[in-house]
């Protein structure tokens, strides 16, 4: 999309270059020497034969005549532009742009404008940015008419609007000259009317703003129909910003659920509280630090993927730590979930001082693909593209934990163990074995965590520990042992928390949630989806 | 009959350890006060301060022992109640400021008149009189764990569910504290403390007092603390933590033992955190990290759980060990405590305490079967 679109800019700019060419350099010349001899009388209609020309490269001459920077050398009677560089001018021939030396003012004289010149030139420059060939220059001129208001554009728009092709920039144009035609006072009812109609679609926050005044402003059909319009408005715009908090808070459970979602399996099958699961999502963060710094000195041109390479390593790394806590520390704490607790916990300690003497405690610097920088507008709605792709890949990441759990054997047995662990093993399971799988599985799950969060978030030493705390209380909302429930847990909580925060302030709203889940566990101390039966107990 | 209930829990090895603690809090204050200062008995004064520290610590991991080493209750936000009387102290030596402030506002404090407050808030009167301040030392944190402890206990909430409550509650007051709009200090809490109770903070004899009072407040929850463990209650107490769900059939109703010991323990760490705000000179929202909480039940575990010693001890040893290695060598301490976590957890799961009644017992065997 994004593509196309620069293509067909470049080719359209391409076109015109090859169209215009070198017969065009010399109208600009003599337009411009037109523009610089002769008094102010004549300069006026000099302005406007230049903007008749539809040269964009007038557009840099005529801003600098309006803000008084044109001048013509004395010695050569050059027109150039000069701009302030110490005590001297710095010099560019106004007419190629190039750049023309530096002189004493004393040595120039410039070109004279008054005020009534001054509407002349800002509209002449309005109507040469509105026919340029430009289609992005078009565009942004009419966005810029559209909040400016100016009534001397109005003619200039209107010539524009007759040849324009490309509906989109018709559309701001004539929102543009519906703009213009509401600010001034001898537009007739009627035309208003039909103006209001076209601001009222556009819909957005200066829309309001222009129709408000009008309201304010006039009286009748017109004040009426303007109220209409200024309150329809408000209602979309509320949607929209309810659209937008909305989006926010997905965004944000959709990492809860990333970090969230390994705890969540080890906490289900094996009833074990890894308070350092933090500390797997901080090294997945740094691998992906470590990848990248590989890739930078040795392979610059996979930048691109870094992410991509990061993701089975992240994975593994982590994966890897986990399998090795729980055979040396966890298997001699099952039946003793306190311990586990502290251990876990020292653990993290640990992990996090270990980092910081290899990494150091700043923060790292982790580069975003150019695939996940930018952003979009869909509608009212401002969405990156990082934050996209997190959201999907949180999804993708949930969609295989439960295919895994689902449809493969190590799956089958875990879920065994998780509902009736002697059971499991009496027929056979082998209980330790899938233990250390699990708690692998949540770890490494908790690495792919880092790889987003990394993208988002300090990668530092206390990486991990910010989200812990988070990740429980979606764990514990959702219900233990059921990863439907710490689906739905993430996004509630993400989503409640978005929707607090313009009422409550950040961390107000933050207190608020964690009051809440207090509250919460009180009525249902099992979370959300408990998983039933006497195997809980 | 209040004496015979305090004195039957008094074992004589905690008679001898309580008169120790009180032996600590009196030796050594008097020793930087009486000797002369170039005697190598004399404490220097920044001693004094860290063994008062120590005492309030050991307090708390006391009150943390009683909920978990008697009652099964892993607490991980008794930190909270401990900064929360603490934060009530410190109110009380902010309104004893008065207008020696930079700003030398007479009723707002320092940080009030910087965020252009106009008025004292309401929940900071009453907090110029000591007679205010102190009853709510005890009462802010009691009422807190009354509140959360009925919802909790009463749902039954317990195991790993209670402890990620309590954390969650000490960490939404660390992200409440260090709020501006709290009216509490913010990030920077309060400092600068001058007088408390019109004797400076800053003297070596208001220290040596307040140094003393932390062995005084030790031993007086050691002699509470041994009363109820002995008691028929703690009896109950110590069988909710082994067989909670048996205790409820036999008719026992559960939830109001823990709710006893919960807001009692919650009180002792209130008045240790309101001792320890004085000498440190400095309270401010970290004090709610959940980190703290966790340390403070490491402490607990170091010394040997349900045990009343125990705590006191592994207080004592973290503690120092913590002085010495930040001072020492900074980046080794967290492996250290880190390590110390695992390493208690997995070998020494009765603690310090543990350690020593087992080489005792072993000892007595061996000198028994010389003997026969």
């Amino acid at each position: 999309m994004l593509f196309l679109r620069s293509v067909s800019v470049l080719l359209s700019v391409l076109a015109s270059l090859a169209l215009a060419g070198a017969a065009l350099a010399a109208d600009l010349a003599t337009l411009v020497g037109n523009l610089t001899s002769g008094g102010l009388s004549e300069r006026e209609g000099a302005i406007t034969a230049l903007a008749a020309s539809g040269d964009e490269r007038a557009v840099p001459i005529l801003e600098a005549l309006g803000a008084g920077q044109l001048y013509i050398r004395n010695s050569d009677k050059l027109a150039v532009i000069g701009t302030v560089d110490g005590n001297k001018l710095a010099l560019t021939e106004a007419v190629s742009g190039k750049p023309a030396g530096s002189a004493d003012e004393a040595d120039l004289e410039r070109v004279r404008v008054n005020n009534r010149l001054r509407g002349t030139i800002e509209a002449a420059v309005g109507s040469l940015t509105l026919m340029s060939p430009n289609s992005r220059t078009r565009l942004s001129a009419a966005d810029a008419l559209f909040k400016r208001r100016d009534a001397t554009a109005l003619a200039a728009l209107d010539q524009a609007l007759t040849v324009e092709k490309d509906p989109r920039i018709k559309r701001a144009m004539s929102e543009a000259r519906a703009a213009i035609v509401l600010a001034t006072a001898e537009s007739s009812p009627a035309q208003k009317l039909a103006a209001i109609a076209l601001v009222r679609e556009r819909g957005d926050r200066d829309s309001l703003g222009i129709l408000k005044t009008v309201a304010a402003a006039s009286d009748g059909e017109v004040k009426t129909a303007a109220a209409a319009a200024a309150e329809s408005i408000e209602q979309s715009l509320a949607a929209w910003q309810m659209a937008q908090n909305v989006w926010y808070g997905i965004s944000l459970g959709s990492v809860l659920l990333l970090a969230a979602i390994g705890l969540a399996i080890t906490f289900g099958t094996m009833g074990v509280i890894n308070m350092a699961h933090g500390e797997m999502v901080m090294l997945g963060a740094y691998t992906t630090f470590v990848v990248q710094e590989v890739i930078r000195t040795s392979a610059p041109h996979l930048f691109d993927v870094s992410l991509v390479i990061a993701l089975p390593l992240a994975f593994l790394v982590s994966g890897a730590i986990g399998i090795l806590i729980e055979r040396t520390i966890i298997r001699f704490l099952y039946g003793r979930p306190l311990d586990t607790l502290l251990a876990t916990w020292g653990l993290s300690l640990v992990l996090q001082q270990a980092v910081r003497s290899i990494f150091g405690s700043s923060n790292r610097e982790v580069g975003a693909p150019s695939w996940m920088s930018g952003a979009f507008q869909l509608g009212q709605l401002n969405i990156t593209y990082g934050r996209l792709w997190i959201v999907v890949f949180a999804l993708i990441v949930f969609a295989s934990l439960i295919l895994l759990l689902r449809k493969t054997p190590l799956g089958l047995y875990m879920r065994a163990v998780t509902q009736n662990r002697p059971m499991a093993s009496a027929v056979g399971i082998r209980t330790p074995r899938v233990d250390a799988l699990t708690f692998g599985l949540g770890s490494g799950i908790a690495g792919l965590a880092g790889v987003a969060l990394s993208q988002i978030d300090n990668v530092s030493p206390n990486l991990g520990q910010g989200y812990i705390i988070d990740s429980f209380m979606v764990v514990v909302f959702g219900g233990v042992g059921n990863l439907f429930g710490t689906l739905i847990g993430a996004l509630t909580l993400g989503v409640v928390n978005k929707f607090l925060e313009p009422y409550a302030g950040a961390v107000l709203g933050k207190i608020l949630v964690l009051v809440f889940i207090i509250l919460f566990i009180q009525r249902r101390p099992r979370g959300l989806f408990a998983l039933k039966g006497r195997s809980v107990e | 009959m209040v004496t015979r209930f305090l004195w039957q829990g008094m074992t004589r090895n905690l008679r001898l350890f309580v008169l120790l603690v009180l032996a600590v809090g009196i030796l050594v204050p008097l020793s930087n006060l009486l000797l002369p200062a170039d005697s190598a008995f004399r404490m220097p004064s920044w001693a004094v301060q860290l063994v008062g520290k120590y005492l309030c610590y050991a307090s708390l991991a006391l009150a943390v022992d009683l909920v978990w080493g008697f009652c099964g209750i892993l607490t991980l936000g008794h930190a909270a109640f401990f900064a929360l009387g603490g934060y009530c102290m410190g109110m009380y030596l902010m309104r004893q400021i008065g207008t020696r402030g930079v700003y030398g506002n007479p009723l707002l404090p320092d940080f009030m008149v910087f965020l252009n407050y106009k008025e004292l808030p309401w929940f900071w009167h009453g907090f110029d009189s000591f007679w205010f301040a102190a009853p709510m030392i005890v009462l802010v944190p009691s009422v807190l764990a009354l509140a959360l402890g009925w919802f909790a206990f009463r749902s039954r909430v317990t195991g790993v569910y209670l402890s990620i409550i309590t954390q969650a509650m000490t960490f939404a007051l660390l992200l409440a504290f260090f709020r501006n709009d709290m009216g509490l200090g913010g990030n920077n809490g309060m400092t600068d403390f001058k007088d408390i109770l019109g004797y400076s903070v800053q003297s070596d004899t208001t220290r040596a007092v307040l140094c003393f009072a932390s062995a005084l407040a030790l031993a007086v929850f050691l002699v509470i603390s041994a009363a109820i463990v002995g008691s028929r209650f703690g009896k109950a107490l110590t069988a909710v933590r082994d067989a909670e769900s048996r205790m409820r059939f036999l008719g026992y109703r559960v939830e109001r033992y823990k709710l006893f010991v919960f807001v009692l323990s919650a009180a002792m760490a209130g008045i240790a955190g309101a001792l320890y705000v004085p000498q440190v000179g400095i309270i401010n929202p970290s004090e709610f990290s959940p980190g703290n909480s966790i340390e403070a039940v490491l402490w607990v575990a170091v010394g040997g759980r349900g045990t009343l010693i125990g705590p006191v001890i592994g207080a004592f040893i973290v503690n120092f060990g913590k002085t010495w290695l930040t001072g020492a060598l900074p980046e080794v301490w967290l492996f250290a405590l880190g390590a110390l976590f695992i390493v208690v957890t997995l070998l020494l799961p009765k603690g310090v305490v543990g350690l020593w009644n087992q080489f005792m017992n072993r000892s007595r065997e061996r000198r028994a079967r010389a003997a026969a």
